[in-house]
């Protein structure tokens, strides 16, 4: 019966090993030192248009809130999903319930590592899989902007995930898999300046691609079918294609995009609708440049056919 | 211009032909609340000439439009299947689909009542206007593609 302990004793030794590399492979990943030292000051001014590139109250606020009641980041929405109900949290000025108690390296590792301070994942319904092409210079702004923002008090109720999502640790697999902070289009030398920006804008702070863009089976974005719009992640409905296939917005003219994201009116005369509304109503808050290079990198991008499959029209 | 207030009159006449469809019926006014208002809004970005006496016809038009949209025989029950994008919640929350259509009303009237002089007043009204198009497309609409 030797073989039979031996075989036993390897398929325990590779299963060890195997939890082992798990366990190393999915461990939390915080900036390394000459990330931080990038951080600079911080500047509130500056932070203010990070804020609302980054569409933090569409998420945070509490829901259904308008005026400066968005600013009031108590948290609390539902964003149901196939993974199970997510529920953004009090990223408020409160000490206790909120983040008022990070340092700027906290929010650092949050939003470009996906780590809270206690050395957890944070599920990338956050969108950090975007956030971390962003410059560790404008964390900084936007830290200065958020700590403007009043404390509040109250914790929302937790995610209720189904397993295998609730194990936190499995993200550190998926980070690996889906966690650059590199460009997602390449651009070439010479690519005017307000398209590069607007690469910036779209791929970074504005987080485009999470709900424009089809996700694979795990999770993560498509970046073949960039912004081609997907069956919605959240909630019911598409979230259109917005490259110039087939489709798209190819007819819109960069001036068009530009306008839409101002007043919220397409050109053909429709108005903003679904959870949209509330990321035009940040667009708005950003200057005419930013829009427009937002505009002119969606022109610019490859485009692609619909990501997600014909309407069923009905046959009355 | 004239035109254009032509054409809108036409469409306005079009739409108010009774339709058996509620489905159709609904998506006409919308269509129509539309071209008005993109037509203003071109004026209110200063890509047509600002001409007080048209632009108050067109607001009248839009007030007409509103008032004809009469949530109760445009969204009875059961039109929630079929070619529509309208979404469950309106039947789910009947009362703040009306409210919000209530408002858009009250908005257009109040545009009317305040006839604007010249395009900067036209662009706050429409803006206004516009936001109460979103307010009702973000939770009462479903895009299906």
């Amino acid at each position: 019966m030797a073989w039979l302990r031996k075989l036993v004793g390897a398929a325990l030794v590779v299963g060890v090993a195997g939890a082992a590399a798990g366990w190393l492979l999915s461990a939390p990943v915080r900036l390394d030192a000459a990330t931080l030292a990038q951080l600079g000051p911080g500047d509130a001014s500056r932070g203010k248009r990070i804020f609302y590139a980054g569409g933090c109250t569409s998420c945070h606020a509490k829901p259904g809130s308008q005026g400066d009641a968005r600013l009031e980041l108590v948290g609390g929405l539902e964003l149901k999903t196939p993974f199970g109900t997510f529920v953004p949290p009090n990223i408020s000025q409160d000490p206790k319930d909120g983040i008022g108690a990070w340092s700027v390296e906290d929010l650092a590792n949050a939003m470009l590592k996906g780590v809270s301070p206690s050395g957890r994942h944070f599920y990338p319904a956050f969108p950090y899989a975007s956030y971390a092409r962003m410059k560790p210079s404008d964390i900084a702004d936007l830290y200065a902007f958020l700590k403007t923002l009043p404390a509040v008090a109250g914790k929302p109720p937790g995610n209720s995930l189904a397993f295998p999502f609730n194990i936190r640790r499995g993200i550190g697999l998926w980070k690996r898999l889906y966690l650059r902070d590199q460009p997602v289009i390449p651009l070439p030398d010479g690519t005017p300046e307000p398209v590069m920006a607007g690469r910036y804008l779209v791929e970074g702070p504005g987080h485009c691609g999470e709900c424009h863009t089809p996700r694979d089976f795990a999770g993560g974005t498509r970046k073949g079918e960039w912004l081609a719009g997907a069956v919605a992640a959240e909630g019911s409905g598409v979230v259109p294609n917005i490259t110039s296939g087939e489709g798209g917005i190819g007819t819109w003219s960069a001036s068009d995009i530009a306008n839409y994201l101002e007043t919220g009116f397409t050109p053909d005369f429709d108005s903003v609708g679904g959870a949209m509304v509330d990321v035009q109503r940040n667009m708005a808050e950003l200057t005419a440049d930013d829009r427009t290079a937002i505009a002119a990198y969606l022109k610019a991008i490859p485009p692609h056919p619909n990501g997600y499959p014909a309407r069923q029209k009905s046959t009355k | 211009m004239r035109k254009l207030v032509i054409a809108i009159s036409m469409l306005a006449l079009a739409a108010s032909a009774a339709f058996a469809d509620p489905i159709l019926d609904r998506q006409a006014l919308m269509k129509e609340r539309g071209k008005i208002v993109g037509g203003l809004s071109k004026v209110a970005k200063g890509e047509e000439p600002f001409d007080a006496a048209a632009v108050l016809t067109q607001l009248q038009a839009l007030q007409a439009n509103a008032e004809k949209f009469d949530v109760e025989a445009l969204f009875p029950k059961g039109s929630d299947t079929g070619d529509t994008t309208a979404a469950p919640k309106i039947w789910e929350d009947m009362a703040g689909f009306k409210a919000a259509e209530d408002k858009y009303l009250a908005d257009v009237k109040a545009a009317v009542a305040a006839a604007p002089a010249d395009a900067d007043a036209l662009k706050t009204q429409i803006g206004t206007i516009g936001s109460d198009c979103g307010t009702c497309h973000q939770g009462y609409r479903v895009k299906k593609g």
